[in-house]
């Protein structure tokens, strides 16, 4: 049994990553009830396991069980979701230009409500490997880890969130 | 941007971008791109969706009202979790009297098969999707039983229980944990159940536990070498008469 304080304990190793496993739950789950319901359940279930727990990423340990019980809870409330996950061929790996000045763009784009609706609108398996990444700061190994996906699949995935998500700052900036 | 189309070299520009190469590969792609306006441009745009994106309005942090109600260790009784969300149904004095009247030990489980409850939840859901609950569909078990054979390598026990209203239905071959395991169709009142069938790691029998999860109620026990999981949206009572008779039937 883990002890119930000191270095070891639950409370030092895998309650410092709560911020992380609700921003997960929050941008995985449609609302933010849904989202702490599906904190609470990974934490009862963290808890749980904490005492079998080996590794030194408590991070990504926690992050797996918040996804696998996000997924649960979606495909309970929803039906099984299906997204399409392939896009056509050609179309793949489009990046819209640019244009002149990102910056300018950006500027534009300071409405963070829109920001957090197009990220939002991302399919999900999207949407989780561009916010691990670049919220988490995570690497392709640790996300590969979490998503239960091979490196080549996160890599992939990552660069159609974020070609999607430039697609649609500078057609904000089109539209400004 | 129709340039740097190429697969690998704007994968490669990101992994270079994500910090991913070593170094030597990495100044390989940042000479690269002195010379490449379109992998020069593909950086320029994945810099501009991570400075969107490392923002600290867009980061959600866990509210206070989720942290003081998370459940905590319980130095005197590591083992007993509280029981806070609300999948896990308070047990009902109707739930308790019926189980207890079936001689099957109820306990609401927050165990270590709290995660293989999930997976065979999840595998229920998916069963229930069209052509999908049964690969041999048939009410004899003289032709279930066999259809097994060769499939996998274990024999299920198949027992029809028609006359105590849960017909059998059919069978089909799944996978838990990535293991090949017997899946048993029965039906009561049109509620489908599954009751998943694989062998046991011991000789040791355990007595049924019940459990909830988002509306099913799952019974789960090990007897005669195999575990069985059955699985149902049928009420906990009607799921606990099943497994007693299914139990007591030969």
């Amino acid at each position: 049994m883990a002890p119930q304080s000191g270095p070891d304990s639950f409370e030092t190793v895998v309650l410092p990553h709560l911020d992380a496993a609700y921003n997960l739950a929050r941008w995985l789950m449609r609302g933010r009830d849904d989202a702490q319901d599906v904190v609470q359940e990974s934490m009862l279930r963290a808890l749980t396991y904490f005492p079998s727990f080996r590794g030194d990423n408590a991070r990504g340990w926690l992050l797996r069980i918040v996804r696998n019980a996000a997924y649960a809870s979606m495909s309970l409330n929803r039906g099984i979701v299906a997204v399409p996950l392939e896009t056509p061929a050609g179309e793949e790996l489009a990046l819209s230009d640019p244009g002149d000045n990102p910056e300018a763009a950006l500027a534009k784009m300071q409405d963070r409500r829109k920001l957090s609706q197009i990220l939002a609108s991302l399919p999900v398996e999207l949407r989780e490997v561009l916010l691990l990444r670049e919220m988490e700061e995570l690497s392709y190994k640790e996300i590969a880890g979490i998503t239960d996906a091979p490196i080549g699949t996160v890599m992939s995935r990552l660069w159609r969130a974020r070609r999607l998500l430039a697609d649609a700052i500078s057609s904000g900036e089109q539209a400004a | 941007m129709n340039a740097g189309d190429d697969c690998k070299q704007v994968l490669l520009t990101q992994a270079d971008f994500d910090g991913e190469l070593d170094a030597a590969k990495a100044a390989e792609q940042e000479a690269h791109r002195e010379t490449c306006a379109q992998c020069r441009a593909v950086y320029e745009n994945l810099t501009l969706v991570r400075n969107a994106l490392r923002t600290d309005d867009l980061y959600q942090r866990a509210p206070d009202s989720l942290r003081a109600a998370l459940p905590r260790p319980s130095p005197a009784k590591p083992a007993a979790k509280p029981i806070t969300h609300s999948s896990w149904w308070p047990i009902s004095n109707f739930g308790m009297g019926a189980a207890l009247a079936a001689g099957i030990a109820l306990l609401i489980a927050w165990s270590d098969t709290s995660d293989l409850t999930d997976r065979i939840v999840d595998d229920h859901i998916r069963a229930l999707q069209p052509g999908h609950l049964w690969d041999v569909e048939s009410t004899d078990r003289h032709t279930v039983k066999p259809w097994f054979d060769g499939r996998i390598d274990f024999a299920p026990p198949v027992k029809d229980l028609a006359d105590k209203e849960f017909p059998l239905k059919g069978g089909r071959l799944d996978y838990v944990d990535g293991r090949p395991v017997a899946g048993l169709v029965y039906e009561h009142g049109h509620h489908p159940i599954d009751l998943l069938v694989w062998p046991a790691s011991g000789t040791t029998a355990e007595a049924p536990i019940v459990a909830m999860r988002n509306g099913y109620t799952i019974v789960h026990w090990t007897e005669g070498g195999m575990v069985l999981w059955a699985v149902s949206d049928l009420e906990r009572g009607q799921l606990v008469d099943f497994v007693r008779l299914w139990r007591e039937a030969n």
